[in-house]
């Protein structure tokens, strides 16, 4: 369940955040996250729910790896 | 005259008469000294197309049109759609009391700049005065002419090996309208216009379309499912191919919608033989509203009536029609 | 892996028969949309767990949101999944219809904003979801005490996964692994799902919600088939711990209590209730625990535990569809019927 996307932070109001999804502006709630603008954040139902971390997923390569010489 | 539309607009006395020159006059056009007659008599042709359609949209002016516009749109459209050159256009208002008459005029002056550039002419009028909170409704019926001989696209004429043309971009009006109504501020904006320079190009040129229709409430997927149907075709498109601005695409990720059942009111899908596909996409390109014009997909034998979508990751989805409504949703 | 390795394997799958569950309705509907069923081996099924929470919300809930819209002086506020749900008596669609004060929102911040600006309106937010979605409801429950605001209640019907999951396995869920759900994920942590794994011996994959995260997610469930272990393939957003900062809102103003998922009976400590001393700020959630008036026929509880295929049940498709739902699983754009209807039809 839970639609919920990943925009860039444009500006700070108050205790919102306007966040930006290629041209859609929506005011998002901070509450659960400190944020600054520049920031990629994950935003459900008008409210920040993370931050989206920008490092790529290194320790993925080596799950892939390892399942492939275990698995049959 | 009032700023308000009041109960008395409807009265059919002089008040009556007040709104219509001061508005409708003003906009369409009116001489004073001709006399007003109960029925418009125009010239006809071998063949008419006629339509109508209702115009309920809110807000009744939004990021890139108005209520106006898409009242000429959308019957001017239908009417190409048919392979008939819009002709004659009639404008039924339905006002609620307390409607802005700045709006109104706004509305009627966007029917009239939209009628000139369709290249229809509004003959004829109503107006009628209700209760309510300011709301206008608008009804239009289009008479198109068909010339004697004509071949004319039809739901049921896509064949085999043909290919399918998208206009432009999907979901621009849809997305535009629902984020005004539910305060997102949004870069799309309506695609709201008439084809009219588009179709003509086409018919100019000699393109047979076997099928053309108008993409508007429903979406393309709507709009190619019912075409499959009458076709009794197999119609495959490629997700990748399908023209979607990235506004349009995150509006819809953030609302749980798919571009591929949004509405537009300025699209067209049109199916023609193969070998004219790529004269008939750059005639399309080359036209008013048609700059991102893209082939989408083609006409297979295979099961009749289905609608079939290569996933940019290489899965295959079986389209249907839109199920209820485009609602927002949050899971 | 290339992922045209991850396709390949996928495709050629031979090992044993795999039933993977997904529990998260953005996952039923990325599935669809991506096309991802024909891409598997008909060895490796997919099925649709109760992870659309409009979907599992019980009759009486829905009944009483359109009493109280219909209620003179008071106003519902819902998100638009819900307009179409059927209760026992019709849907909030038809309420507003009829005259009923029914309001659609993005955000349920947007009830506050309402609340502000008509004091003369009860507003009351229909307060639908999972893990991810109550935290927002606890920022609004502080904002209203912060505000003093006496004209807006919360009705609640909220739900938490790893209860659901332990109570179809309980029950005899034909599973060998879970796609878990990647947005409640990012609040409870990916660790919430440890001793589901371990207990049940099966793995667990957070996966985010492109097709190709998809894809590596169900590779990843083939692979590990029978370990007990949970892998976060969605660690962009999702952490062991997820975030503390939502959960311990969550914990300060709600607290856990039984709650009815249509289609699947109560399941104890499964819901989450507004604590009883903000019972002023309460519409009435407790004990709307009757599901009366679907149909008997409805096989939606065989459905959701992976033991029917949607075609199987003799309502589907005939009186049951998406204009017509009889149960849960036919009513959202993400229940296992609907999917399966608007997809994989004829």
């Amino acid at each position: 369940m839970c639609v919920a996307m990943p925009g860039r932070v444009i500006r700070l109001e108050g205790r919102d955040a306007v966040v930006d999804f290629s041209g859609n502006e929506v005011r998002a709630r901070c509450g659960l996250v400190t944020v600054v603008p520049g920031d990629r954040v994950l935003v459900h139902a008008g409210c920040i729910l993370q931050k989206v971390s920008e490092e790529e997923a290194d320790g993925m390569a080596a799950l892939f790896e390892e399942l492939a010489e275990d698995g049959t | 005259m009032t700023d308000k539309i009041l109960m008395v607009h409807g009265s059919g006395g002089e008040a009556t008469g007040e709104l219509i020159r001061e508005v409708f006059g003003r906009a369409f056009g009116y001489d004073p000294s001709a006399p007003l007659e109960d029925a418009a008599v125009v010239e006809g042709a071998a063949g008419l197309a006629v339509t109508t359609d209702s115009f309920v949209v809110t807000p009744l002016i939004f990021a890139g049109g108005d209520i106006g516009r898409l009242s000429v749109c959308g019957t001017v459209n239908d009417l190409l759609m048919r392979g008939a050159r819009p002709a004659y256009l009639t404008a039924g208002f339905i006002l609620e009391e307390g409607l802005s008459v700045e709006v109104l005029s706004q509305v009627a002056a966007s029917m009239a700049e939209t009628a000139r550039e369709a290249g229809i002419r509004i003959v004829t009028g109503d107006t009628k005065v209700v209760e309510g909170r300011g709301g206008l409704y608008i009804n239009t019926a289009g008479i198109g002419l068909i010339d004697a001989g004509e071949a004319l696209p039809s739901a049921a004429g896509a064949r085999e090996g043909d290919v399918i043309i998208v206009s432009g971009t999907l979901g621009d009006h849809h997305a535009a309208i629902l984020g005004e109504r539910l305060g997102i501020r949004t870069a799309s904006r309506s695609d709201n216009a008439p084809l009219t320079d588009m179709v003509g190009r086409l018919k100019a040129a000699g393109i047979a379309c076997h099928a053309l229709r108008d993409i508007t409430r429903g979406g393309l997927a709507t709009v190619l499912k019912e075409l499959a149907e009458a076709s009794a075709k197999t119609f495959v498109i490629r997700e990748e191919a399908v023209p979607v601005t990235p506004a349009v695409r995150d509006f819809c990720g953030l609302m749980g919608l798919d571009p591929l059942y949004m509405g537009n009111e300025g699209k067209l899908a049109a199916v023609v033989a193969a070998e004219e596909a790529d004269r008939a996409l750059a005639l399309i390109r080359a036209s008013r509203y048609g700059q991102d014009a893209a082939i989408i997909g083609e006409v297979r034998g295979g099961e009749p009536g289905t609608l079939l979508l290569t996933t940019a990751i290489g899965g295959l989805r079986r389209l249907d029609i839109l199920q209820g409504e485009g609602l927002p949703r949050i899971c | 892996m290339t992922e045209d390795a991850v396709r390949e394997y996928l495709a050629r799958y031979d090992g044993p028969e795999l039933r993977l569950m997904e529990v998260c309705g953005s996952h039923t509907a990325a599935i669809a949309k991506n096309g991802i069923s024909d891409m598997l081996s008909p060895r490796i099924r997919l099925i649709s767990g109760p992870g659309c929470p409009v979907c599992v919300t019980p009759t009486a809930y829905i009944d009483r949101l359109i009493s109280l819209a219909e209620t003179p002086g008071c106003a519902v506020v819902t998100f638009g999944d819900l307009l179409r749900v059927p209760g026992g008596r019709g849907t909030l669609q038809e309420a507003s219809g009829r005259g009923g004060d029914v309001r659609m929102v993005y955000s349920p911040f947007d009830a506050l904003v309402m609340a502000e600006k008509e004091p003369s309106v009860t507003f009351i937010m229909a307060a639908v979801g999972f893990e991810t979605t109550t935290p927002l409801y606890a920022l609004m429950m502080e904002d209203i005490l912060e505000k003093k605001l006496t004209n807006l209640k919360l009705l609640t019907a909220l739900k938490t996964m790893p209860a659901v999951i332990e109570h179809l396995l309980e029950n005899g869920a034909a599973v060998d692994g879970f796609l878990a759900p990647g947005h409640v994920a990012v609040v409870t942590g990916s660790g919430i799902f440890r001793p589901l794994a371990e207990k049940w011996q099966m793995p667990f994959a957070v996966a985010g919600f492109d097709g190709m995260s998809l894809l590596r997610a169900i590779y990843v469930l083939a692979r590990a088939r029978g370990r007990g272990e949970v892998f976060n393939l969605y660690p962009q957003v999702v952490t062991e711990e997820g975030s503390t900062v939502a959960q311990a809102l969550t914990a300060r103003y709600f607290e856990p209590g039984p709650a009815l998922w249509r289609g699947l009976g109560v399941v104890p400590a499964s819901g989450r209730l507004l604590k009883a001393e903000l019972a002023a700020y309460d519409a009435g959630s407790d004990g709307l625990n009757d599901d009366s008036g679907t149909n008997e026929a409805c096989c939606c509880g065989s459905v959701l535990a992976g033991r029917m295929s949607p075609p199987d049940c003799p309502l589907f498709g005939r009186v049951c569809t998406p204009l017509t739902p009889q149960g849960a699983c036919m009513v959202s754009a993400e229940g296992s019927c609907h999917t399966y209807y608007s997809y994989h039809r004829r």
